[in-house]
């Protein structure tokens, strides 16, 4: 409740602000400005947010389920683990950023690239939080399978890999915050359709208060994805009770 | 166990050490703490750089190491679970079920170990050790660190239900090593020695208030005193 009344309080002195400076919409646009074009454009923001929901959802997805592989291999071959660890940690020298050009001259301006983008940008955070997990078992529970004569892989599967789910929960969490970021970057490098291509495109037209509907639709589909994120992370690991809060 | 050495971080924990173990019965090893006790135990389980299991073992170390994400039952099959031998599993769950019943936690088969107490974890825990069913069973202080009238309860329930096993138990605690053990060999120095076997009269579990058995306790601790 009272983070929303920050919130109200702070939409109220941007909107006090322009009345007060008298900036032109096209400089900043106020919120009640912002509601109307919210409203009157509704359909073309609904349909450009689902454009992008689903290269958010689809990255997600596809660089959650690379990444775990991944760490699961990482963890299970020492030899993986020496020929291609160091790189997948030297590739994080690349800014993301920087190839997103490339993605989009490969994969098109379609939503291929976009997805590619927001699965590179978390493919990272995935896989250490998962291979740290699988890391750092108890070694107690480790020794306790020892002496059970426990096959590695049935260790890895039914010790390792749920003791690991709590640290792989929080890089589902980081994942979910970051993945709209690519697929953002991807629609403003180049693309078709798009909350973000419709923000560049607007803006480039002195249409601010749509870039700022769109905005605030943006805002809206990345805290709903970090929710339904954690939703999961959570379902992961139901013995662990939820802290803080 | 035959001429063993035990290093343990770069330093002999103990040279050349034989011992024998009287089968179905149970040795406690008394030490105070950092003499090597564990080292030894983990030896015998198998579980140092470079030692082999004396066989098959069950293994209860100091904390219960219960799986946090299964279920009181699952995890008293954890050994079945993980050998992945389903006609064994399937044989073994009236056992875990039976197990459960003695140590007094036959109304929480389904729940998560996290709403348990530290005793009641602790005897789940001796409940999977004793499923694995196995002649020699291996135990680093398994009640150390739970209160005192726990500990007795506990000790009990112990000594009931590893009759006619092979047991060795590592302990500090001399009236627990009393109670339970059908021999005891205190452990001192560095790298440690073994002394003689000390038989304490009656059977086991033995009353801790019995005159002999804390005139007993009183010559042990004057022992560990002097041997460290």
């Amino acid at each position: 409740m009272r983070p929303l009344i920050t919130a109200l309080g702070l939409i109220a002195a941007w909107e006090a602000l322009v009345w007060l400076t008298g900036l032109p919409p096209y400089i900043l646009p106020p919120p009640s400005r912002v509601a109307v074009v919210l409203v009157q454009r509704f359909d073309l923001l609904v349909e450009q947010a689902a454009w992008t929901a689903s290269e958010m959802v689809l990255g997600l997805a596809l660089g959650l389920v690379l990444g775990a592989a991944l760490a699961v291999v990482f963890a299970a071959s020492a030899a993986w683990r020496r020929w291609a660890l160091p790189l997948v940690i030297v590739s994080q020298a690349i800014p993301v950023i920087a190839i997103a050009p490339l993605l989009v001259l490969w994969l098109g301006y379609g939503m291929a690239s976009k997805v590619a983008m927001a699965a590179l940008i978390i493919f990272f955070p995935v896989v250490s939080s998962l291979y740290d997990g699988l890391r750092r078992t108890d070694p107690g529970w480790l020794e306790l399978a020892r002496t059970m004569d426990a096959p590695p892989r049935a260790v890895l599967l039914q010790i390792r890999l749920p003791a690991a789910l709590p640290a792989f929960a929080s890089g589902v969490r980081i994942a979910a915050a970051v993945a709209p970021i690519g697929a953002v970057i991807g629609e403003w490098v180049g693309a078709s359709a798009g909350l973000g291509f419709l923000m560049t495109q607007s803006l480039a037209r002195g249409q601010t208060p749509l870039a700022f509907a769109a905005l605030t639709i943006l805002c809206l589909l990345g805290l709903a994805l970090y929710t339904a994120a954690d939703r999961l992370a959570r379902r992961l690991v139901p013995w662990q009770p939820p802290q803080g809060d | 166990m035959r001429s063993a050495h035990i290093v343990l971080d770069g330093h002999v924990v103990a040279e050349n050490l034989s011992l024998d173990f009287p089968g179905g019965r149970t040795t406690c090893l008394l030490g105070r703490s950092g003499v090597g006790k564990t080292s030894l135990l983990r030896h015998l389980a198998g579980l140092l750089p470079g030692s082999r299991a004396t066989g098959p073992v069950a293994y209860m170390a100091q904390r219960d190491l219960l799986l946090p994400w299964l279920s009181v039952l699952e995890n008293v099959l954890l050994g079945y679970r993980l050998r992945r031998d389903a006609a064994a599993r399937r044989t073994a769950e009236p056992r875990a079920r039976a197990l459960l019943a003695e140590v007094g936690l036959a109304d929480r088969l389904h729940d998560l170990p996290q709403t348990l107490s530290g005793g009641m974890r602790q005897r789940a825990a001796l409940a999977r050790t004793l499923c694995e069913d196995r002649q020699i069973v291996l135990m680093d202080e398994p009640f150390g660190h739970l209160d005192a009238v726990t500990r007795l309860d506990l000790q009990d329930l112990a000594a009931r239900l590893l009759q006619n096993r092979t047991v060795v138990m590592v302990t500090h605690d001399p009236l627990e090593a009393l109670r339970l053990g059908h021999e005891i060999r205190v452990l001192s120095g560095r790298p440690f020695a073994v002394g003689p076997v000390i038989a304490p009269p009656g059977a086991v579990p033995r009353d801790p208030g019995d005159a002999a058995l804390l005139a007993l306790q009183a010559r042990l601790i004057g022992e560990l005193r002097s041997g460290a």
